[in-house]
């Protein structure tokens, strides 16, 4: 049996009082590249930020390998979405990618030379190194995202947490995105993502939960990703054809 | 210059220097307005604390009225919850009402507190090397100036201590939070910063001056450069040669010295705005104009490229084919020659190789907008800037 990566018990998130997350039940097991999927408004980004203590839940827990987040904030790496930062920030690429070494450094202690070296990696990684010290304005949205994606990387860290990484970006990115997610997870690593584009699933993915407010199912892909579970998250009948 | 001219510009400068941090990191935040909300609500905070202390320059007073400003944020931001009401509007709710308490405040205990709202407004810098800080007998500089120092002093070190965290909550307020660096200390250490800051220049510059002094060098350093360290950098020199330059205005007008620096600090964004290097006016119309130029250009190749006829070639009929005016047609077809992309031969067009394959290879890049070798092509091709 595979260790469990994340478990979430009984997570309830409200704004304003009004719950958008009820009660979920979630284990996922190590190793595995997960999408999150669901309609708007499903709580999808919730569920994440929830997760990650970004957002406090009204009720319920999250355990990140038995601890509680706090404890191991060093084992996880979080790609928000893009659009939730503001691209006119004076700031290069370099220093997007080095504030992911922030983390490892806690308070007060300044990145230094093996930080500055870990970024430059982690740009060469995703194939950003040339823009390095290109204003992060100047970069088109699915740079951008791969300047995020090399922030995360740069964290070393044993489970990732994507918002949307796909979002507004190239094929060409999109593919470049999604090998990158595959090695991590032959590296032992544990991916999750936030995930639109359902066609994509099967070839993408090995794990899913299907997410509507509340938790319709969570497994991998071959046993689950049905129309069954498809009309129970997005309410109407849906079909997709899955490629055996 | 007497020491008195030299005391008013070393605290004008070190006011300015210690609004141009925060002010740095409020505009990056989107917060100019509650700048100017905290600005006005300290004043119940300052009568209150001159009823107690009867001392304008004690720091108990500085604190009671920072802690008002404190209210003043979190209040905007409690009303801005309910969801009733937008932020500018909590602001404008929130400000006033504190601000008329203050000055109510002052008109009843008009025997006690020696305070007029002109001063508040406008300060009296003019005034502050009068105020003597004496100790065991020994006159060590005007008050005023002992105070600003030292909120630069804590100010320059906790931006120097906290610089990482700061920049990384106001540009990711998400990622700060999930790698354990929680934006609300940052938030709320920020805005007791900027009120500090703002009743410890209050007295020797007003309200509608502090707000100046945090907002203009700021917003102006902000379209010059890309680098947060610079951007400080170069607002906290606006923000000195405003309070100089202003000083000797208000000496050469018989003005006001408040009034001169807000003023100086308005013309020296004006300047920036229009004349910064990239982001300013000019430089916006200017790469307007170029990549319409260069568009029309590209336009133009393609056509080249698209049709072998030479009655689509002709020089004479070019502005016919393309439907352009002459004048365009011609700085266009300039441009191309120049740049050998163009051939003319019995007044027909053709494209050279050179022209052919950037045609290609830009029309490659404007549908993909994905291609490396492109790279070298931006340094003179503002279309590929994006």
């Amino acid at each position: 049996m595979k260790k469990i990566a994340v478990k979430v018990d009984d997570l309830t998130v409200a704004y304003n009082y009004k719950p958008v997350l009820w009660d979920i039940d979630l284990e996922i097991p190590e190793g595995v590249l997960m999408a999150i999927v669901g309609p708007n408004g499903a709580g999808k980004s919730t569920l994440i930020k929830a997760i990650l203590g970004i957002l406090k839940p009204i009720a319920g827990s999250v355990a990140i390998y038995d601890k509680p987040y706090e404890k191991q904030r060093q084992l996880v790496a979080y790609v928000p979405q893009k659009g939730s930062v503001d691209w006119d920030f004076p700031t290069t690429a370099l220093d997007v990618v080095k504030m992911g070494t922030y983390g490892s450094l806690g308070w007060v202690k300044r990145p230094s030379q093996k930080e500055k070296k870990a970024a430059l990696e982690a740009l060469e990684k995703v194939g950003m190194l040339p823009f390095k010290n290109r204003q992060i304005s100047q970069l088109s949205g699915g740079q951008q995202q791969r300047v995020f994606l090399a922030r995360a990387l740069v964290q070393n860290a044993s489970i990732y947490f994507m918002d949307e990484p796909f979002q507004g970006v190239d094929a060409t990115t999109e593919i470049a995105i999604i090998n990158i997610l595959k090695e991590l997870r032959k590296a032992g690593k544990t991916v999750i993502v936030v995930h639109h584009d359902l066609q994509t699933v099967p070839e993408y993915f090995d794990w899913v939960t299907f997410l509507n407010v509340k938790k319709i199912a969570t497994g991998p892909v071959k046993d689950i990703f049905n129309d069954d579970n498809l009309t129970k998250t997005y309410g109407i009948n849906y079909k997709v054809s899955i490629q055996e | 210059m007497s020491s008195a001219q030299f005391e008013i510009q070393l605290i004008a400068s070190l006011v300015a220097v210690a609004c141009a941090i925060p002010g740095t990191f409020l505009v990056l935040r989107k917060m100019a307005m509650i700048s100017d909300a905290i600005s006005h609500s300290i004043l119940p905070g300052i009568v209150v604390g001159f009823l107690i202390t009867h001392d304008l320059n004690s720091p108990l007073l500085i604190l009671l009225a920072a802690l008002t400003g404190i209210i003043t944020v979190v209040l905007v931001e409690y009303i801005q919850k309910t969801g009733l009401v937008k932020e500018d509007t909590a602001i404008g709710l929130v400000f006033p009402a504190l601000f008329s308490i203050g000055v109510i405040m002052i008109a009843k205990n008009a025997n006690d507190v020696h305070l007029d709202v002109d001063a508040v407004l406008l300060g009296e810098l003019a005034f502050a090397p009068f105020d003597r800080l004496i100790i065991g007998g020994i006159d060590v500089g005007p008050k005023s100036l002992w105070i600003v120092g030292v909120i630069l002093l804590i100010t320059i070190t906790l931006l120097f201590t906290f610089f990482k965290e700061l920049k990384i909550s106001t540009f990711d307020k998400g990622l700060a939070a999930s790698l354990g660096f929680s934006p609300a200390i940052m938030h709320y250490g920020l805005m007791s910063v900027s009120s500090v800051t703002t009743v410890g220049a209050f007295d020797a510059v007003g309200a509608i001056l502090v707000v100046a002094l945090m907002i203009a060098p700021a917003a102006a350093a902000y379209l010059l450069t890309k680098d947060l360290k610079k951007m400080l950098g170069i607002a906290i020199c606006f923000g000195i040669f405003s309070a100089i330059f202003g000083y000797w205005v208000a000496h050469w007008l018989d003005a006001s010295i408040a009034g001169s620096i807000t003023t100086v600090l308005g013309i020296v964004f004006l300047i920036v705005y229009l004349f910064a290097p990239t982001k300013g006016i000019i430089a916006v119309l200017y790469r307007e104009k170029q990549q319409r130029t260069e568009v029309s250009l590209l336009t133009f190749l393609l056509h080249l490229k698209n049709h072998d006829e030479e009655s689509e070639r002709h020089v004479k009929h070019l502005n016919e084919h393309i439907n352009w005016q002459k004048v365009r047609s011609k700085t266009v077809l300039d441009l191309a020659k120049k740049n050998n992309m163009i051939l003319i031969e019995n007044n027909i067009v053709s494209l050279t190789q050179k022209g052919d394959e950037f045609t290609s290879k830009a029309i490659d890049y404007i549908i993909t907008n994905e291609d490396t070798q492109i790279e070298d092509m931006k340094d003179d091709f503002f279309l590929f800037r994006g």
